[in-house]
C-alpha cells in the first residue's frame, strides 16, 4: 500500500450503542457508504490513510516521471507516460474518495505541502538508471498491489470501489515493469549490470513499503477491526518475498540479502528485515530526494495559481453575462 | 485439437499485413522518395517534439485534471509520430524503423518546424502552442483525409480525431484563461506574443511542399493559412487578446534542418540510451 504507518484514532473510552452497531455491520460485512453514521475515529483514520495514499499516487509520478523524456524507444515513452497519468489518475480517484469523508482536495494538498501528510516514502529515493522503471514497476507496484488487493474489500465504500479500479491497473504496471526487466537482465553486460543495480537499491526499500513489524505497530487493532486494514505488515511483506523471489531468479537476479533461505518448515522464504533506522531516518526527511519530491509538487501548485484563479474567474465572467442574459 | 489450416500458412503474418494495407502507389515512387521521406519526417518529428515538451510536464501540471490532459496529448502526439515515421521509414527503404529515425537522427536531419521545439515556459505558454500548433494540425490532418495516398491518409483520419479534440480543448483553456484574471490575461497575451514569430513558418512553401502537393498527397502549407487565421480570429476574439502586429514568418528553416538552439538539448536527452549503448534492446 502506498499509505504507511497510518496512525488510527482508538476508540475512546465506553463503546456507544451507535458505536456497537456500527461495528455490527462491518461485521457482517456491509459497507459504509458516505452518508451513513460513522464514528469520528474511523472517519478520521480512513482520511489520513486515503489521503496519504493519494499523496502517494501524485508525489509517486516524479520518481518515474524523470525518466520519461529519456526512455529509449517510442514504445517504452508511450507506455511509461501512461503508467504515469495512471498514477495521476489514482490520485483523482483517491482524493475523491477522501472528499466524500468531508475533506477536500485543496485541504489535502496544503497538508502534504506543510508536511503534515505523508506520502510512501519509497518515492524519497532516486530513480538512477533505465532499469529503475522496471523494478519500480515490478517491486514497488508489486508490492503495492500486496497491499491494496486486500484493501478492495475494505468496509469503506468509495475506498473499496477506488481501489477495484486500481487493483486493475497496477497489476498491468507490474507486468510493463516485469517486462522491462526482462529485456534488461537479459540485454547486454551493462543493461544486467543496471537491471541488478536496481534490484540492489529497490529491494529493501519495497519491504519498508509494507510498514514497521506488527510488534512496533500500536495503531492495527482497531484499523483492523474496522477493515480499513485487512492483513498486518508482517504477513504481507511475507507474502512480497515469497512471491518476487522466484521472479528475481526466473530474471537471472539475486536478491541482496545473504541470509534469504527457503524454510520448508515454516513453507515461507527466512529474509533479513529491512534497516527500520533507514526507514524512520527517511520519513523524518533525511532521505535522498525528500526536498526534491515536496518540492516539486509545491512549486507545480504555486506555479499553477494563475492559471487555476484564471479558470475561476472566467467562471464567475461566464456565469454573471449568463445571468445577466436570461 | 488439430491446427486450423490458416495457422500453418506460411507468411500469414505477411499477407495479412498486406491485406490490411491499401495499396499506396506512392510508397514506392522512387522519384518522389526524398520529398515524400522529407514531408513524412515533418509530420513525425512535429508531433514527437511537440510530444516530447508536452511529456515535460507529466507529474508538474497547475492541476490533477490538467496533469493527466497534458499526459494525453502528449501520448496521442507521440502516438501520431510512431505512425508517420513507420511510414517514413518504408518509404526511405533503407532498413530503418521509426524507433532508428527518432533516436538515431541528429538536428540537422530533424525537419520539425521550430515552434515546438521551444522551451514550454510556464502552463500559458505551453497551452498557447499547442493550440497554435493544434489549429495548424487540425486543418492539416482535414485535408489529408482526402490525400491520393491511402496511407496518408489512413493516418491522418486516425489521428484527426485525436487532434479534433486537443484543438478543442487548447481554445477552450485559451479563451478561459485570456478572459480570466488580469494575470492570466497578461501571461496569455506575453505567450501569443512570443510565439507569434515562429507561426509564419506552418505556412511558408518549399520545393517538398510543392512535391507532395503535386503528386495531390498533401495541401501545400500556404493553403491552411486561410482557415488557420480564421480559427486564430475567433479564438483570440472571445480570449480577448490581440493577435500581434508583426511578421509571423520570422523565425524559420525547421522544416528544412535549421533548428534553434533547443533542439539539441532535447536530442541530447531523449536519444541518450540509444546513443550510449549502441545496438541494445529496450
Amino acid at each position: 500500500m502506498y499509505a504507511q504507518m497510518v496512525k488510527s484514532e482508538a476508540a475512546d473510552g465506553e463503546q456507544t450503542p451507535e458505536d456497537r452497531a456500527f461495528q455490527a455491520r462491518i461485521d457482517r460485512g456491509e459497507k459504509i457508504e458516505p452518508k451513513d453514521w460513522m464514528p469520528e475515529g474511523y472517519r478520521k483514520t480512513l482520511i489520513r490513510q486515503i489521503g496519504q495514499h493519494a499523496h502517494s499516487e501524485i508525489v509517486g509520478q516524479l520518481p518515474e516521471g524523470n525518466w520519461i523524456t529519456r526512455a529509449p524507444t517510442l514504445e517504452r515513452k508511450q507506455i511509461l507516460l501512461a503508467k504515469v497519468q495512471d498514477e495521476a489518475g489514482h490520485g483523482l480517484y483517491l482524493y475523491s474518495a477522501a472528499e466524500t469523508l468531508g475533506v477536500s482536495r485543496d485541504e489535502l494538498f496544503e497538508k502534504l505541502h506543510s508536511g503534515a501528510m505523508k506520502y510512501s516514502s519509497i518515492f524519497n529515493y532516486p530513480t538512477l538508471t533505465w532499469a529503475d522503471m522496471g523494478a519500480i514497476g515490478w517491486l514497488v507496484d508489486g508490492a503495492a498491489i500486496m497491499n491494496q488487493v486486500p484493501l478492495q474489500r475494505t468496509s469503506y465504500g468509495p475506498y473499496s470501489r477506488a481501489m477495484i479500479r486500481i487493483c486493475k491497473e497496477e497489476s498491468f504496471h507490474q507486468r510493463q515493469g516485469y517486462s522491462i526487466m526482462m529485456k534488461m537482465a537479459g540485454g547486454t553486460p551493462e543493461q544486467k549490470e543496471m537491471a541488478q543495480d536496481a534490484l540492489n537499491r529497490f529491494w529493501y526499500p519495497s519491504l519498508m513499503m509494507f510498514g514497521p513489524s506488527d510488534k512496533d505497530s500500536v495503531h492495527s487493532a482497531q484499523s483492523m477491526a474496522w477493515k480499513i486494514k485487512i492483513n498486518t505488515n508482517d504477513e504481507l511483506r511475507q507474502k512480497f518475498v515469497d512471491e518476487t523471489v522466484p521472479q528475481a531468479e526466473y530474471l537471472g537476479l539475486t536478491v541482496p540479502d545473504p541470509d534469504l533461505a527457503w524454510n520448508a518448515g515454516r513453507g515461507h522464504y527466512d529474509f533479513t528485515e529491512p534497516d527500520w533506522t533507514e526507514f524512520f531516518d527517511v520519513l523524518k526527511g533525511n532521505g535522498p530526494c525528500n526536498e526534491e519530491r515536496l518540492g516539486a509538487r509545491v512549486k507545480a501548485w504555486e506555479d499553477g495559481a494563475w492559471f487555476r484563479e484564471g479558470l475561476s474567474a472566467h467562471a464567475e465572467k461566464a456565469a454573471a453575462r449568463r445571468l445577466a442574459a436570461e | 485439437m488439430p491446427s486450423l489450416p490458416d495457422m500453418a500458412t506460411p507468411e500469414a503474418e505477411r499477407l495479412a499485413q498486406e491485406a490490411a494495407q491499401p495499396a499506396d502507389p506512392h510508397i514506392t515512387d522512387v522519384a518522389l522518395k526524398p520529398a515524400l521521406f522529407d514531408w513524412l519526417c515533418r509530420m513525425g518529428d512535429g508531433a514527437l517534439i511537440l510530444g516530447h515538451r508536452t511529456s515535460e510536464w507529466c507529474g508538474h501540471g497547475p492541476a490533477l485534471e490538467e496533469d493527466i490532459a497534458l499526459a494525453n496529448t502528449a501520448l496521442d502526439l507521440i502516438g501520431h509520430a510512431a505512425l508517420w515515421l513507420e511510414l517514413a521509414a518504408e518509404v526511405e527503404a533503407q532498413g530503418r524503423t521509426a524507433d532508428d529515425l527518432a533516436y538515431l537522427r541528429d538536428a540537422m536531419r530533424f525537419r520539425n518546424p521550430q515552434i515546438v521545439e521551444l522551451p514550454n515556459g510556464d502552463i500559458g505558454r505551453t497551452l498557447m502552442r499547442e493550440f497554435l500548433y493544434d489549429a495548424w494540425h487540425y486543418e492539416m490532418l482535414l485535408k489529408l483525409r482526402d490525400s491520393s495516398s491511402p496511407r496518408v491518409a489512413e493516418i491522418a483520419a486516425k489521428a484527426g480525431k485525436e487532434v479534433a479534440y486537443q484543438l478543442d480543448r487548447a481554445s477552450d483553456l485559451v479563451i478561459r484563461l485570456g478572459d480570466g484574471t488580469e494575470e492570466s490575461h497578461a501571461r496569455m497575451q506575453a505567450a501569443l506574443d512570443h510565439l507569434w514569430p515562429y507561426t509564419g513558418e506552418l505556412f511558408t512553401d518549399d520545393a517538398v511542399d510543392e512535391a507532395v502537393a503535386e503528386a495531390g498527397i498533401a495541401p501545400r502549407a500556404s493553403e491552411l493559412q486561410g482557415p488557420w487565421d480564421a480559427t486564430l480570429r475567433e479564438v483570440m476574439g472571445e480570449a480577448t487578446l490581440t493577435v500581434p502586429d508583426r511578421r509571423a514568418d520570422v523565425h524559420l528553416g525547421g522544416k528544412q534542418g535549421r533548428h534553434t538552439e533547443h533542439l539539441g538539448y532535447i536530442l541530447a536527452e531523449m536519444q541518450f540510451l540509444q546513443r550510449a549503448y549502441p545496438g541494445a534492446e529496450w
